[in-house]
């Protein structure tokens, strides 16, 4: 093991690991399709037209170093008493570098009793990741969080 | 064959809040890959997933291709009376699947 450059053994690990996930499909990359910070803008806008986002209220549980982007452990919850008057309507994910801005819509009601979602999803860099809950009066909340990616989903590998 | 992972508990107090979970096995492909021939993988993903509680729709989800490979979803709902939950996943290529869950509530 000594002798093995310590770099070397990395990118063969990495190269080996992305081809092992994407063996499926052989991938060749022709062009790089990534959402900017625009689109992830103008997603938010879809869903709040041009109400205010307040920051707070919201909590976003991802790991902060992803070893894996194709499967990212996410936990969106939002300081609530989920009453029949005072409750969360919705919950909208988005990510500012995957090929396209929106991760997932997710539609609560005072029903629900706790305001909080969990799901998995790809992380094509290291990039933000912002969740928006919408309120029952209509007001917006927000948070972002900063996430590292070490090996990105295989949108767009490059071999 | 698709087939679902249905996490419900079987029994539950009334006012109790529970935890609800579901996964459905699909490969959710992108859309952005390509083969090597560079020809776009077409799309083909679960577009939306909804959950009745004894008819009534009590959550919806909308999901995009950035949700990964077997989408997993967990949520909650207020334990209110005995009976059933049905899940609905809907997708591209005419993908459409249910399942369904019963509780007993004390």
């Amino acid at each position: 093991m000594h002798d093995v450059n310590p770099s070397t053994r990395r990118r063969f690990l990495g190269l080996a690991g992305s081809a092992a996930l994407c063996g499926t499909v052989p991938i060749v990359t022709l062009r790089r399709a990534e959402a900017t910070p625009a689109m992830l803008a103008s997603a938010i806008r879809n869903v709040v037209g041009e109400a205010d986002v307040h920051t707070g209220k919201v909590k976003l549980d991802i790991p902060p170093l992803v070893e894996n982007g194709n499967t990212v452990p996410l936990t969106v919850s939002v300081a609530s008493p989920m009453t029949a008057d005072d409750y969360v309507k919705s919950i909208h994910v988005f990510n500012e570098k995957n090929p396209q801005p929106n991760i997932g819509n997710f539609y609560l009601g005072p029903q629900s009793g706790r305001a909080q979602v969990s799901t998995r999803i790809r992380l094509a860099d290291s990039q933000k990741i912002v969740a928006i809950a919408q309120l029952s009066d209509g007001s917006f909340w927000s948070t972002t969080v900063d996430v590292v990616v070490t090996l990105a989903a295989c949108t767009e590998e490059v071999l | 064959m698709p087939s679902a992972l249905i996490n419900v508990p079987a029994k539950a107090k009334r006012g109790d809040i529970i935890e609800i979970k579901a996964l459905m096995s699909h490969i959710m492909e992108t859309g952005y890959r390509r083969t090597a021939a560079g020809d776009v993988v077409p799309r083909d993903i679960i577009t939306s997933f909804a959950c009745r509680y004894n008819g009534s729709e009590i959550f919806r989800a909308e999901f995009f291709p950035a949700i990964a490979a077997n989408p997993f979803i967990s949520f909650f709902t207020v334990a209110k009376e005995s009976g059933k939950f049905e899940f609905e996943w809907i997708g591209d290529k005419g993908f459409s699947e249910t399942a369904s869950a019963s509780i007993t509530v004390a």
